[in-house]
């Protein structure tokens, strides 16, 4: 029972983080209906800004902890949708009314790109990082013992969720947002400006995705360059489980690939998780193609 | 930012009103500010390993110079479209003569002024060049697509000519061992392309996973050949059959699926294929591979190390000829060619028959197809298996060149690389999969030096392709077979 609960509170934390980021990919796919492939690649950024972050301002002398983490929240958010934002307006914007491949194939190259910039940057090898918040919160007489990261990571990831279901549900950004998914030419005819709307929208979605990455510094302790794939197509995994375009599908998907990932290892073993978790993908696609949460689809001729 | 579209769209008349300085000025400083913030966490400082731990170091000129690129550049390409181009070109040239010739205080601002110079330089003149023709954007994407389609047309005379280009080739003085190698993986991606071409330019199904094939291909004949001893020529239809046999068993579930969960689907195959060889490590080798694959014979006849094994006759014995290790590249070589045109022939002709139209079909209009009563679960079918035979096929082919595999050579960047093939070279082309190849892994090739930069300069590539012609370079969509043998109602003659 304590090991299951264990197993419960790091799949919580794991889904926390895929849903983070799968909140970027669902709410992209929803407006303007392309996969951003450079998404896994903008949640990598934000655990390098993190990182470096935390160097800086450790070298600058601070450290009081909750500061320099938030200090670290900000920064990495803040940087990170800037890169969000460029890369939107340098590889999407000129191809929205494209083939649809070309934006795919542009956002490939894109992640590619990205890649390789950090590498060229930062350096191939890994980059290890010493417990920013060590400690154990202890449980059930001591059976059970929950890292204060994992704790923080699903609070941290609950409170953005209410901001953000309050941000797309009650301010006129929201309305815009959710006009512009329902139908772009119709909100731009009613004073919508779908540019910023969609620029906003990556923004949004790589601030989320920043948090994630952070989240990952601080529990694993260990990053490299190429983290971003596997937790992209993962979180795409996510966002495809809870429903393209539903944003509480996101966050749900996102937890229950984290909860299959970290029973699996804890009760299977860890080489075949990766396996578990498509083959959920797969499953739903073909039993439920909508997702949990999804609408259906209806297709006009 | 936003003052772009609007100097785009009203260049014309900008002219007589002269430049808008403020403006330009402005928006010149607003990219300056967004370089700042790109560049300072990222750019700026650097992680560096210390004895202590992670250290950090600050590289305050880089950000400088990337910020006065991006201002300088943002500024020239903003006063060259309010018709400064002349002025422009003139300034940026002075600006990278001097960055090249007078001694500078610090190599950056020699960067900055060469490079942004040069490229300034090159925009404006580029301008300066179509600005005389009085043509517009569109006219100039039209005059491409001209040009695309005179391509098209034209491969039928540049087919036969390649074709034999590349079949007298090793016996030109040209072919030494390292031009014999590139011109092998050239044609291997080329024959992957091909075989992507079937599934995602004639029947529109965008599989990202591709290379799963083409592992299951070099799996089937390493493992043949480890286990039960089988020579080449056995096991290369055998991997073709085991990919074909992959390929249904994986399409089956999923080609019910729309366009991009289809995408994503076939993605996730092929990382699970990936992770089964990596941890099935008591069949596959795990993630050390399989070494000490066979190479190929002379058709089981003759073999070509000096000293064949029993009862095998030397290749340079048969034929007369002195003894050379360059005999087993030629035929790989030439192996592969054979291979390559096989899919070619095989994807030309196959378009001309009920399947090859109903896949046309089905790329065009998914819903009608199915109203006029295409089955087009076994038509999908048959195009994923097809494709997934040919990668198979060029997979095994890749075992016995390279002689060793891993799961590493299968990675998802393998199969961006082939899809990047297919769509750059324009969908449904099958001379735009031999230009794009020759760009995409050629040009790497040509500049392996710069190593590192390489695949940055890929990925940017890829980018800036899909943003000047988002259609592919040879974009071809017309259908091959028409009604009537009517023209087809747009562009004519592109029928290759």
């Amino acid at each position: 029972m304590d090991y299951f609960i264990q197993q419960l509170i790091n799949g919580l934390s794991l889904g926390a983080i895929y849903g983070l980021i799968a909140i970027g990919y669902t709410m992209v796919y929803g407006i303007i209906g392309m996969i951003n492939f450079a998404h896994g690649e903008i949640y990598m950024i934000g655990a390098f800004v993190a990182l470096i972050t935390f160097l800086a301002i450790g070298a600058l002398g601070v450290t009081w902890v909750p500061l320099a983490l938030l200090i670290m929240l900000v920064a990495s958010m803040l940087f990170t949708s800037v890169y969000g934002w460029t890369v939107e307006r340098i590889a999407y914007r000129p191809l929205r009314s494209s083939p649809r491949l070309a934006p795919l194939i542009s956002a490939i190259g894109m992640s590619i790109f990205l890649q390789n910039y950090i590498q060229i940057l930062q350096g191939a090898r890994s980059k290890p990082l010493q417990p920013i918040l060590p400690g154990n919160l202890t449980l059930m007489d001591g059976a059970v013992s929950v890292s204060y990261v994992r704790l923080a990571t699903i609070i941290i990831t609950l409170v953005l969720m209410v901001g953000f279901t309050i941000l797309i549900n009650r301010t006129s950004l929201g309305r815009a947002q959710r006009a512009c998914e329902q139908d772009k030419k119709m909100a731009g005819l009613l004073g919508v400006n779908v540019d910023r709307v969609i620029s906003l929208t990556f923004v949004m979605g790589a601030a989320l995705a920043a948090v994630a990455g952070m989240m990952v510094l601080l529990i694993y302790g260990v990053i490299d360059f190429y983290i971003g794939f596997l937790a992209g197509v993962k979180s795409f995994t996510a966002a495809v489980l809870g429903g393209v375009g539903s944003l509480p599908g996101a966050m749900l998907g996102g937890v229950v690939i984290g909860l299959i990932e970290a029973f699996w290892s804890g009760y299977v073993g860890s080489e075949w998780k990766d396996v578990a978790t498509f083959s959920i993908l797969v499953l739903v696609l073909i039993f439920r193609p909508t997702g949990l949460l999804g609408r259906p689809e209806i297709e006009k001729v | 930012m936003t003052t772009h579209s609007n100097t785009v769209s009203s260049a014309g008349s900008i002219k007589a009103r002269g430049v808008d300085w403020a403006a330009t000025i402005k928006d010149a400083g607003l990219a300056a500010f967004v370089a700042l913030l790109l560049t300072v966490p990222l750019v700026g400082l650097r992680t560096v390993d210390r004895p202590t731990g992670l250290g950090i170091e600050a590289r305050p000129e880089e950000v400088v110079a990337s910020i006065l690129l991006v201002f300088l550049g943002r500024l020239g390409l903003g006063l060259i479209r309010q018709g400064m181009a002349m002025p422009v070109l003139i300034l940026a040239l002075i600006c990278a003569g001097v960055g090249l010739v007078l001694p500078m205080p610090t190599q950056v601002l020699r960067l900055v002024l060469v490079l942004g110079g040069g490229v300034i330089a090159l925009r404006a003149a580029m301008t300066v060049a179509t600005g005389r023709s009085k043509l517009s954007q569109a006219d100039r994407d039209r005059r491409m697509d001209r040009i695309a389609a005179k391509v098209q047309h034209a491969s039928k005379y540049i087919g036969p000519v390649a074709v034999a280009f590349a079949v007298v080739l090793p016996f030109t003085p040209l072919a030494d061992r390292m031009i014999l190698d590139i011109g092998i993986l050239l044609l291997t991606y080329i024959m992957l392309g091909w075989g992507l071409n079937i599934v995602v330019g004639l029947a529109g199904l965008l599989d990202l996973g591709y290379v799963a094939f083409y592992a299951v291909g070099a799996y089937s004949y390493a493992l043949l050949a480890h286990y039960f001893g089988l020579s080449f020529w056995v096991c290369l239809p055998l991997a073709g059959l085991l990919a074909a046999c992959s390929g249904v068993l994986l399409g089956f579930p999923v080609l019910r699926l729309r366009g991009d969960y289809f995408a994503i689907v076939t993605l996730g195959f092929g990382e699970i294929i990936r992770i089964i060889l990596v941890n099935w490590y008591q069949f596959t080798g795990g993630p050390n591979g399989i070494s000490g694959i066979p190479r190929p014979s002379f058709f089981g006849i003759a073999d070509f190390s000096r000293t064949p094994a029993e009862g095998m006759a030397a290749f340079h014995e048969l034929f007369g000829l002195e003894f050379s290790p360059l005999h087993r590249i030629v035929f790989l070589y030439y192996l592969i060619l054979a291979l390559a045109l096989v899919v070619n022939l095989f994807t030309l002709r196959v378009r001309k028959l009920p399947l090859g139209r109903a896949w046309e079909a089905l790329r065009e209009d998914d819903i009608a197809c199915a109203s006029l009563g295409i089955n087009r679960t076994n038509m999908k079918l048959a195009a994923f298996a097809i494709a997934a035979m040919f990668g198979g096929f060029a997979g095994s082919f890749f075992a016995t060149r390279q002689g060793f595999i891993s799961p590493e050579s299968f990675t998802f960047i393998e199969s961006a690389i082939i899809l990047a093939i297919v769509v750059l070279g324009g969908m449904g082309s099958q001379i735009g999969v031999v230009v794009a190849t020759l760009l995409v892994i050629g040009l790497p090739e040509a500049f392996r030096e710069l190593a590192d930069y390489r695949m940055l300069a890929f990925g940017a590539g890829m980018v800036v392709i899909m943003l000047w012609r988002p259609r592919g370079l040879l974009a071809h969509r017309d259908p091959t077979i028409l009604l009537h043998g009517g023209k087809p109602p747009a562009a004519t003659g592109a029928a290759k």
